[in-house]
């Protein structure tokens, strides 16, 4: 059976740099940084007090006031990016059968807000208190599912969870169902809204959390010698994927290719990167043999690089033992140095970057990167973007649990 | 008691996210305001809420339009 090619056609993003692909995409260029001090809560006794948040985001632009207030931010965050990313395609209007468009967009942790509210509820009014929309608010499928009600699409209706994989294993396994020839359509992504006392607390206490809140916007430093962990960010990103020829009968803009998705586990520990990459490599390979491309054909890889102080080196060891030679010519960036850690929302919101760096040839750079760490030794783009010919480029996302995704963007 | 049917009648609004004006007396609220088995629930916890009172779930499987909660409001603030 020849593999159906499947392209991306539509984009959608909210983020702590912008609440639309163009905001976003400009104030990333920009090298404009989304890290603050966090505001949703008080975070003063907190070892970690510094988010990427998102601001002026108004949920009613997408859904009715009250259905919103009965579902937790992390679905409004992938409603508002999913409904951006079908208009932009014009996929609602386009007669296609709604059964051949199927959503598959997850969350790492989903409705944590929610829950830690709901349980205050509980503890001050008894169980009679616990509101009827408690589970359907809080729970990771319903984007998916509100999405196929907004809409009426009726294909496949599901959300991965995969810890910080997520959006990649969701944007990868949707791909996967046009490749199989099961729909034609598919809205893919993820969504993440846990700037709340018990994740940032709990991620604080694995110690995976950058504490420099003295000064917030230079925090996520990915490859910099000074990084001490993450920052939390939160948002979604979200694409159509749309089998090639179903998009150009149909006359859709086309942003890109998405060529491949490829899968690993480490095998190794609950939250540390295995230190010789061999994980993480085995997943960059596997995405290529999916696309059908030579590792050496790889311009830009949009890195996990989450600004840890393991696992920046051993992603760079890893991308070295996939690529070899090669991995000396590649521009390697980390976005999450301007947006933060956007969990299992990150895949998507880099998956947006990455096609958006295919389609205007230019890859984002690594903010805060001044002191470059001598165990880090590849191009990283610092602190400027950088026009260049991007033929082909790889999104890589690792997960707690030791999950790997890599998807493959090609130019068309 | 006009007190009362309004603060209900604006209850019932919020709730169901319809306009005020579009609340009747006679209105139901699965037939006439769109609203749905868990919206009935919540509505009943907004009622309990606003008159500080526990509606049991064998009564309020009985309300199902306006007038029958300005009804139970007020036959239960008057005892």
């Amino acid at each position: 059976m020849s593999k159906r090619r499947v392209v991306i056609t539509g984009l959608g993003l909210i983020s702590p740099v912008g609440n639309t692909v163009a905001e976003g995409w400009n104030n990333l260029l920009a090298g404009k940084s989304g890290i603050t001090r966090i505001t949703k809560f008080d975070p003063t006794n907190f070892a970690a007090q510094i988010a990427g948040e998102v601001n002026d985001f108004d949920v009613t632009q997408y859904i009715p006031a009250k259905d919103a207030r009965r579902m937790d931010t992390f679905i409004h965050y992938g409603l508002a990016a999913g409904i951006q990313a079908v208009k932009d395609a014009g996929i609602d209007a386009a007669g296609i059968n709604p059964e051949r468009i199927g959503v598959n967009i997850g969350s790492g942790i989903g409705g944590l807000p929610l829950i830690e509210d709901t349980y205050k509820v509980l503890q001050e009014g008894g169980p009679r208190k616990i509101s009827p929309f408690f589970i359907p608010g809080a729970i990771i499928n319903m984007i998916a599912g509100h999405l196929s009600i907004i809409f009426g699409f009726k294909g496949p209706n599901y959300g991965i969870v995969s810890a910080c994989t997520t959006a990649t294993h969701c944007i990868g396994d949707a791909a996967r169902l046009i490749e199989y020839g099961d729909v034609d359509v598919m809205v893919a992504g993820g969504a993440e809204a846990t700037v709340s006392p018990l994740a940032i607390g709990g991620f604080a206490s694995a110690r995976a959390l950058s504490t420099r809140n003295d000064d917030p916007a230079t925090a996520s430093r990915p490859w910099d010698t000074g990084r001490d962990g993450f920052v939390l960010g939160e948002g979604a990103g979200v694409l159509v994927l749309e089998e090639y020829e179903h998009a150009v009968k149909r006359g859709a803009k086309i942003y890109g290719e998405l060529a491949g998705f490829g899968m690993s586990a480490d095998a190794h520990h609950m939250t540390a990167p295995c230190e010789d990459g061999e994980g993480a490599a085995r997943s960059m390979v596997n995405a290529m043999k999916n696309a059908g491309l030579t590792m050496d054909k790889v311009d830009y890889v949009n890195a996990h690089g989450t600004s840890t102080p393991l696992g920046d080196v051993a992603e760079t060891i890893a991308i070295k033992r996939a690529f070899g030679e090669h991995a000396k010519s590649l521009a390697v960036s980390s976005t999450k140095s301007a947006t933060g850690h956007l969990l299992g929302a990150a895949g998507g919101v880099e998956a947006v970057f990455s096609t958006l760096a295919i389609h205007h040839q230019v890859a984002p750079a690594t903010i805060n990167l001044h002191d470059i760490d001598p165990q880090c030794d590849l191009d990283y783009i610092p602190n400027t973007p950088r026009e260049m010919k991007i033929d082909v480029a790889i999104s890589n996302s690792f997960g707690f649990g030791g999950t790997n995704g890599t998807l493959v963007f090609k130019r068309v | 008691m006009e007190n009362i049917e309004a603060r209900v009648k604006k209850i019932v609004a919020e709730q169901l996210g319809v306009n005020e004006a579009e609340v009747k007396n006679e209105s139901s609220f699965v037939d006439d305001l769109g609203a749905d088995s868990l919206d009935t629930v919540e509505l009943v916890m907004a009622l309990e809420e606003e008159f500080e009172c526990e509606i049991p779930d064998d009564e309020a499987e009985k309300i199902t339009n306006v007038q029958q909660a300005i009804d139970y409001v007020n036959g239960h603030l008057s005892k």
